[in-house]
């Protein structure tokens, strides 16, 4: 009969071992994302003020309250500010972005001389620290230094350009820094997906007679519709996490002129003792990033599969 | 019981089963080709048996030891990848040397053994390259070098010539059964190529849908296909395959169809097997090879039965050795094998000749050939 | 580079080129601006810059500005300057990066090359994670680093950093290994190498590129951070970002402008570095993180 060869110890480790690998990492990416997550929801339906959860004593220093948070939350014209602030930071950054982004993107593909000088310039801002291009813009946008200032000592004594002062027009100054810094990272998005379409088809179009305009509008624009749903997903995922920039450039100020949910919950939940509210907040902000990223990370990885 | 056993393996994913009770016993020695299409279950076999891939159920033996389970280093089998798998950041000589370092093999012997392997397979000068240096024929060398320093008791090759233009896979394939001949190890070899299947082996399974369709010598599955699928895939040009009518006749049996112009044709056989005698009176699927239907003078000439007629050509494919007269029968493009310079032209009648001993029926409903 | 680039390039006219190289150009002005003024107002005295000319060159030249944010400027309530900033950054960006390197390669190793029930859902999982707003793990993480004694220190930045960034990590040598030939994998396996020889010995030798990518992408995001540092690390223990804040928002005195941009370059200079030098591995991990490979 036949004899049954020996299953030996090192074989039944080398099946084990790849989850083994991975425990760690998914270990801490459960209880550090989604233990905390669940963590941050629990939060949100408590009367919680400040850290930490127990006193001394051992006693817990809040009660369960319901949907109490988000009831609040929703009554406060602060975030409502922030909120409607939202709405139009990201429809501006996201729009404004894309315009720029294609027309830089199809510019370049035109066998731009010095095309390798070029791109660099318009990507370097994406590595730098938001604090920092805040920095930049702040004085820069400042009345006292900034431009108007310049115009005024170059003999344009009336120029005048307050905006980053202004409640009304301050937030756009934060959209102007935010565009400078993520449109060559658009561009080059955009001039991935024109390198990637298929040569045959443009050769083919032309052979249509088709003119350049048309070509674009027709042959190319459409095929970059990858290139567009990336481009809004990643954009609108970093601009409902825009923190840095406001932090660095106006404070969330004048008065409220630019706060966002993101500044929103640090100083409720940091500054102003309000931890549930705050939880509250952040949630809200979970749920919008998750209604957008959710589908697309899905389509992707189920794209990949086949 | 064989030197390596497939005893009724098989192979789910979840609730999908890929493989069904697949049973095949391998001498020693042999040259086993598994061919089929792309999906059947062939390269999933394959892995079985490398232990790559586990065995939902039943048992893979080799040398009478159950290797489910057994790591595939520990089984004592060598393999050659589609892509060749040859290691880019190693040279041809690290690529050989690997498996023998991996196993423990002393330098000195691991040097002894290239030497030899890279003589027999003419790669000396080749051994301090990297395998981005390389063309595709001498990859494929490489990659059966590093197998051969194995002494392996099992060869699996899987679909080893798939990535070579024509030329090349013509000469690597005679290569390939040459070291067979030299060495006499036992090969289990994958290919979705018929021909290369027809060529190198001693023993082909043919599959398609994760069954065994039929286990036999390259003559028994050229000859006598076990059913309508095999007939098909195995040949080039494939078997020519008409619905006709099995009608008795005052000798035993003779078919019944209709020539280009539908007017009836019929075709007399002798000895028909009982088998054959029960679908009188009612259809059958007739099969005959392209090269069982010639020109007159073409036909085999020990053939005891031959059936000529004269029927309108369609087509005319002149190939330089044959040439290949397409023409209607039953409604049906059929195609006939004539000598290269047989006087045909398209639109023009010609006569055939049907080596009768060559035909073969099959059953229309179970697609099963009538014995 | 496309062929309606070619063709396209010869039916546009004079004119239509020019216009093209013009506009490139002012945009290419306009991402240099900020640069530019950092730059030069970083060496004036700061009577220039307040005299309205920020966009001039300096008529004096001093480095003055940058040794006082280096080593004097107020942070907060000492006159460290920026020095032990950087230093708090540094040794939080180099063990954060090597770890979370190290273990998105093993995690994308096994999620490629030893596949099992579930690993592309566990795989979405952590992807989801790269993209959460990380406002969702301010409170409870602020919980745990306080009850383990990590409040304020590097030792918690760097855990943090370390568990936020597994999730791109990963994703970059997954989408790597994806298309590496499991072929070769499969070969070493009957040449009987085990989980981490084939790591060691096939796949790592082959993955110098996408290592560098996120390599370079860890020490970008890491050393740019400033949320997580204002949120746990605000005092000593801040990194780099944090302090420059501290710096520009610092309410009491004179505003120091000059002070306050060569700070900013400092605290830019190390990614605008890793930039210049291996700007397009940077590229290359900025399109991986819009997940398309």
């Amino acid at each position: 009969m036949a004899t049954r060869a020996e299953i030996d110890m090192r074989t039944r480790l080398q099946n084990w071992l790849p989850k083994l690998v991975l425990s760690p990492s998914l270990g801490m990416i459960f209880v550090f994302v989604y233990g905390f997550i669940l963590f941050t929801v629990y939060v949100s339906f408590t009367d919680s003020r400040i850290l930490p959860f127990v006193d001394k004593n051992g006693q817990t220093t809040y009660e369960l309250i319901g949907f109490t948070n988000y009831e609040k939350l929703f009554k406060l014209s602060h975030w409502d500010i922030a909120v409607w602030n939202m709405a139009v930071f990201a429809g501006l950054y996201i729009i404004i972005c894309t315009l720029i982004g294609l027309l830089l993107a199809i510019l370049l593909d035109q066998k731009i001389r010095g095309e390798g000088l070029i791109r660099p310039i318009f990507l370097y801002p994406m590595a730098l620290s938001f604090i920092v291009t805040g920095t930049a813009w702040k004085w820069m946008l400042d009345p006292g230094i900034g431009f108007e200032n310049i115009m005024q000592s170059w003999g344009w004594v009336s120029f005048s350009f307050d905006w980053i002062k202004n409640r009304d027009f301050a937030l756009y100054t934060v959209v102007l820094a935010a565009v400078w810094q993520s449109s060559g990272f658009t561009m080059a998005m955009f001039l991935a997906g024109l390198r990637g379409i298929d040569t045959e088809i443009l050769k083919a179009a032309q052979m249509d007679g088709a003119s350049n305009w048309n070509l674009y509008r027709r042959i190319i624009i459409p095929q970059l519709r990858p290139a567009f749903l990336s481009a809004f997903v990643i954009l609108a995922h970093l601009a409902i996490k825009t923190f840095d920039l406001v932090i660095a450039m106006t404070g969330g100020g004048p008065g409220r002129a630019t706060e966002l949910p993101a500044t929103f919950m640090y100083s409720y939940t940091f500054s102003r003792n309000q931890m549930g509210i705050g939880a509250a907040s952040a949630v809200i902000m979970l749920m919008t990033i998750a209604a957008i990223m959710i589908p697309y990370l899905y389509s992707e990885l189920k794209e990949r599969k086949q | 019981m064989g030197f390596l056993d497939i005893d009724n393996a098989t192979k789910s994913y979840g609730a999908v089963e890929v493989l069904h009770k697949v049973d095949i016993s391998v001498e020693e020695g042999e040259f086993l080709v598994l061919v089929g299409p792309s999906g059947c279950g062939k390269s999933t076999l394959l892995n079985m048996i490398a232990g790559l891939e586990e065995i939902t159920s039943g048992e893979i033996r080799i040398k009478d030891q159950v290797m489910n389970g057994v790591h595939p280093s520990k089984r004592n089998i060598a393999m050659v990848f589609q892509s060749y798998a040859l290691y880019p950041n190693m040279t041809v000589r690290g690529n050989i040397s690997f498996g023998m370092e991996m196993h423990g093999i002393p330098k000195a012997e691991r040097d002894r053994k290239i030497g030899e392997v890279a003589e027999l397979l003419q790669i000396i000068p080749l051994l301090d390259r990297k395998p981005g240096q390389l063309s595709g024929g001498q990859r494929q060398r490489v990659a059966m070098g590093r197998a051969l320093t194995r002494d392996p008791d099992v060869f699996l090759f899987d679909e080893p010539l798939s990535n070579l233009d024509a030329k090349l896979r013509v000469d690597m394939r005679t290569e390939i059964k040459k070291l067979h001949q030299n060495l006499g190890t036992t090969i289990v070899y994958v290919t979705h190529e018929q021909i290369e299947a027809m060529t190198l082996s001693t023993r082909i399974a043919v599959m398609n849908g994760g069954y065994v369709q039929q286990l036999g010598t390259p003559k028994d599955i050229y000859d006598t296909p076990a059913n309508l699928f095999v007939a098909t895939f195995m040949g080039s040009p494939s078997m020519n395959l008409l619905e006709v009518e099995i009608e008795t006749a005052e000798t035993g049996l003779r078919v019944s169809t209709t020539n280009a112009q539908g007017a009836p044709l019929h075709l007399t056989l002798d000895n028909p097997s009982d088998a054959l005698r029960q679908f009188a009176g009612r259809k059958a699927v007739l099969g005959l090879r392209p090269e069982a239907l010639t020109d007159a003078e073409g036909v085999d000439q020990r053939s005891v039965h031959i059936e000529r007629f004269e029927n309108t050509v369609s087509v005319v494919e002149p190939a330089g050795s044959d040439t290949f007269v397409t023409t209607v029968l039953g409604g049906k493009d059929c195609i006939a094998r004539m000598r290269s310079d047989t006087p045909v032209s398209a639109g023009a009648p010609v006569t055939f000749a049907a080596n009768m001993e060559k035909v073969v029926f099959f059953d229309p409903v179970s697609e099963a050939r009538i014995p | 580079m496309s062929v309606a680039s070619q063709d396209s390039g010869m039916r546009q006219g004079r004119v239509a080129r020019v216009f093209i190289y013009l506009v490139l150009l002012l945009f290419g002005l306009f991402y240099l601006l900020p640069l530019y003024v950092m730059g030069v107002n970083s060496f004036k005295p700061l009577s220039e810059i307040t005299g309205g000319g920020m966009m001039a060159l300096p008529e004096v030249w001093t480095v003055e500005p940058w040794l006082k944010a280096w080593s004097t400027a107020q942070i907060g309530v000492e006159p460290t300057g920026l020095r032990p900033y950087f230093w708090n950054s540094i040794s939080m960006v180099v063990p954060a990066v090597a770890i979370s390197t190290v273990l998105g390669a093993l995690n994308g190793y096994v999620l490629t090359k030893w596949r099992f029930r579930g690993d592309t859902i566990l795989f979405g999982l952590m992807l989801f994670a790269c993209f959460i707003p990380f406002q969702i793990v301010l409170i409870p993480m602020a919980a745990v680093l306080g009850t383990l004694g990590l409040a304020g220190t590097t030792a918690g930045l760097v855990l943090v950093h370390l568990v936020y960034g597994i999730g791109f990590s990963t994703l970059y040598f997954r989408n790597y290994y994806a298309v590496f030939p499991t072929e070769l994998v499969r070969a070493a396996q009957i040449d009987g190498a085990g989980f981490f020889r084939i790591f060691w010995r096939i796949l790592l030798p082959s993955s110098g590129p996408i290592s560098v990518v996120c390599i370079i992408w860890q020490f970008t995001n890491i050393w740019n951070d400033f949320l997580f540092g204002a949120s746990f690390a605000s005092g000593g223990g801040a990194p780099m970002t944090v302090a420059l804040n501290n710096l520009v928002q610092s309410s009491t005195g004179v505003k120091e402008y000059n002070v306050h941009f060569a700070g900013a370059i400092l605290a830019a200079l190390p990614t605008l570095l890793v930039y210049i030098v291996a700007g397009r591995y940077f590229v290359r991990g900025l399109m991986a993180g819009s997940v398309k490979g």
